[in-house]
């Protein structure tokens, strides 16, 4: 008993009751001690939102703000899977053309039905050689679930069942973890420079994309599911389960944390505070909920309501990601490995699992992303994934303040960065005389912006 | 006098062609501070590499507690006990204090992190050392001083029941104050029953807190004295020349290895 009430002393901190005026300074306090936060991309989106409102009267119409999820889906996706690469102080180049490649595939098992008639045959084989390599390499690095994903993958193309929608976008996602797998040895065991490794891949699944094509585009408006992913919207009783889904889930995770961490006599915040962040929560929620369950189709013959799946898709992802790298042993040794690998290494962290396990999450995640660009774009185009495409994933990573430097960055900032930078195209086009150009110097305005104030707030809180 | 709890006999280790470890005997003893002391260059960062697993070692007998061990992995060596407080930390900046404390050895409930219990148990450990300059086991690691950042290498090795604690160069980059602070800490590590290598320069701190001191020359163990039998200008020739008086190296192999 006497430790107990010693220890209590010295960390008085540790005991504090957190309220809401205490949350309210503490934030004013970290936001002087550089460390912003989502600060930044919320101001970001508030900032845009008001100047394009003023730009064109559509642009705050519920039918423009419904299209945004799909239309930036495919970069807060591969965003997300760039955060965990760029939390290890690693970049991953390639995975808007893994994306592209894998897509590729998906599109022409399903136009074709039978992959293995309809490519080369050097280029199927090669694909499935390439994918029981990478599945030898993941089992020798003890990558297990990266394993499990190749083997899916395998399977579905060797079975053919890839010529459903479903089963080619899983294919998908199973050769970008081959990709992953491949590009992670190369990185943490053979030691190769990530940003060399991938930039020579992202050229070379560019020409991959167009053996899989046969160099032809291919048109995914007519496979339904694909189609749906970003075109569609769950009906409106679906989006309020889902609502419901994630609020109740906060709400009661939250309380429950609040509750156990009070009665062990650990720092805590208060059932006050933790009840009005749920209650705001829940109010944005139900607004967006609402309005999206209202029909916002400018077209009086067809109806356009629910949240679209796009939005869902993406949330879902995001929370996984956040539980995967905060509540898991595994995300703890990925932050530990960004902010100092020696550390991690000398603590009996497994350094080279780690990386291999971020590129291949990457590299899927990046399969994915290219699922839903080829989506959003209506067909598997010759160049999906190439040109801008990582570069604005990239960005949004760091526009919602995940470090290039490794060891800081959260699965949040790829959404709210994403979100920041699919308004910008979007507001564009709704005036006819403000063309690309303007889009790509805006954007890249914001993302100076974005990475000056990464620079400046590590200066701070190196100096506080 | 106790049996040696960790002891290290004719241990050899070459980095291709240079011979940086001959023949080393080593033994720590249980509730006794041993100081590890030598020139830059005369192995001791090695040894300690060697008995973390770091490096591996050529040759050698490495008994732990009286059975013999092989310690080619970080992990051999921490599943014995065996803790290290490295002169450059090995502390994850990004991560807070109960963070670095338990890192690579989370305690989990139903497969996800416990964080208060980890929480608990950090601050119970830096109470254990009456800690007094820490007030937040949640604290970012990047906002310590290098007082404080010692302070959890340190509780990190008393977190884990450790029974024999290496603390490499501890004191070096510390103001009067916290170096004081450190000192205490070294030897309450010890009286608690914990057998303490310290590595360091200061002939100060080894005085003052040692019970034993091993001086290695050029890859060598030139001797192994109890402080009470020895002085700071002893310690300082074994140190520079591999021998004092009749102690050391003899004449031969400390000329032969200049």
């Amino acid at each position: 008993m006497s430790t107990s009430t010693e220890g209590a002393q010295g960390f008085s901190l540790d005991v504090e009751r957190r309220t809401v005026p205490g949350a309210i300074r503490d934030w004013f306090d970290r936001l002087r001690g550089g460390d912003p936060g989502a600060l930044p991309s919320i101001l970001g989106i508030i900032v845009l939102g008001i100047i394009f409102s003023q730009v064109s009267s559509r642009f705050l119409t519920s039918y423009n703000i419904g299209n945004l999820p799909g239309q930036g889906a495919y970069i807060a996706v591969i965003g997300l899977g760039l955060v965990f690469v760029l939390l290890l102080g690693e970049i991953d180049l390639s995975a808007g053309t893994t994306g592209g490649m894998a897509a590729g595939f998906a599109a022409r098992a399903i136009f074709s039905g039978d992959l293995h008639k309809a490519l080369d045959g050097g280029v199927y084989w090669g694909l499935l050689v390439f994918m029981v390599l990478a599945l030898a390499l993941a089992i020798w690095l003890k990558a297990w679930s990266g394993a499990v994903v190749i083997v899916i993958g395998l399977v579905v193309i060797l079975v053919n069942l890839d010529q459903h929608v479903f089963w080619a976008i899983v294919a998908a996602v199973g050769i970008g973890a081959a990709v992953g797998t491949f590009t992670g040895f190369m990185v943490a065991k053979v030691r190769i420079p990530s940003f060399v490794v991938t930039l020579a891949l992202f050229l070379a699944w560019q020409g991959v994309l167009l053996f899989a094509l046969n160099s032809q585009s291919i048109g995914v408006t007519d496979f339904d599911l694909w189609n749906g992913l970003t075109q569609k919207n769950l009906s409106p009783m679906w989006s309020w389960i889902f609502t419901i889904v994630v609020l109740a889930g906060y709400i009661g995770y939250t309380v429950v944390k609040s509750i156990t961490a009070q009665r062990a006599g650990l720092a805590a915040d208060t059932m006050q505070l933790v009840l009005g962040r749920g209650a705001v929560l829940a109010v944005v929620g139900v607004i967006l909920t609402v309005l999206a369950n209202h029909n916002r189709s400018a077209n009086t013959n067809v109806v356009i309501q629910g949240i679209p799946w796009a939005a869902v898709i993406v949330i879902a992802l995001m929370i996984a990601c956040t539980v995967a790298l905060s509540k898991t042993q595994w995300g703890r040794h990925l932050y530990a490995t960004g902010g100092n690998a020696e550390a991690a290494r000398r603590a009996g962290i497994d350094v080279t699992h780690i990386r291999m396990t971020a590129f291949i999450l990457c590299s899927s995640f990046g399969a994915f992303g290219g699922v839903l660009l080829a989506s959003q774009s209506y067909s598997v185009s010759l160049d999906l994934g190439a040109g801008n495409i990582l570069l604005f994933s990239v960005a949004a990573a760091v526009i919602g303040g995940t470090s290039l430097f490794g060891g800081r960055g959260k699965p949040r900032d790829a959404v709210l960065g994403a979100l920041v930078i699919v308004i910008i195209p979007n507001g564009l086009g709704l005036k006819a005389n403000l063309g690309p150009q303007y889009q790509q110097v805006i954007t890249g305005v914001v993302l100076l912006v974005a990475a000056a104030v990464d620079a400046i707030s590590r200066r701070r809180t190196a100096k506080g | 006098m106790s049996e040696p709890i960790l002891e290290i006999a004719k241990l050899n280790k070459s980095f291709g062609p240079v011979h940086v470890l001959h023949d080393v005997d080593f033994k720590v003893y249980p509730g006794e501070v041993t100081a590890l002391v030598g020139d830059n260059g005369a192995g001791k960062s090695t040894l300690v590499k060697c008995i973390a697993g770091i490096n591996g070692y050529d040759s050698g007998e490495i008994t732990f507690e009286g059975k013999p061990v092989v310690l080619d992995d970080p992990r051999v060596a921490t599943g014995l006990g065996i803790e290290f407080v490295y002169q450059d930390l090995a502390l994850a900046d990004n991560l807070d204090i109960t963070q670095n404390m338990f890192l690579g050895r989370e305690i989990r409930r139903f497969g996800f992190l416990a964080d208060g219990q980890m929480e608990r148990k950090a601050r119970e450990a830096l109470a254990s050392l009456s800690v007094r300059t820490v007030s937040s086991v949640r604290q970012v690691v990047s906002s310590l001083s290098g007082g404080q950042r010692q302070t959890v290498a340190i509780a990190k090795a008393v977190l884990w029941d450790s029974k024999v604690v290496f603390l490499d160069e501890p004191t070096a980059a510390l103001g009067v104050a916290q170096t004081r602070q450190v000192l205490d800490l070294v030897r309450r590590l010890a009286d608690q029953g914990r057998g303490v290598v310290l590595i360091s320069h200061n002939m100060n701190d080894v005085m003052e807190v040692a019970d034993r001191v091993c001086a290695l020359y050029l890859g060598r163990v030139a001797a192994e004295v109890k402080v009470k039998d020895t002085s700071t200008p002893q310690i300082v020739e074994l140190i520079t020349t591999g021998r004092s008086g009749d102690i050391g190296l003899a004449p031969a192999t400390a000329d032969k290895v200049m």
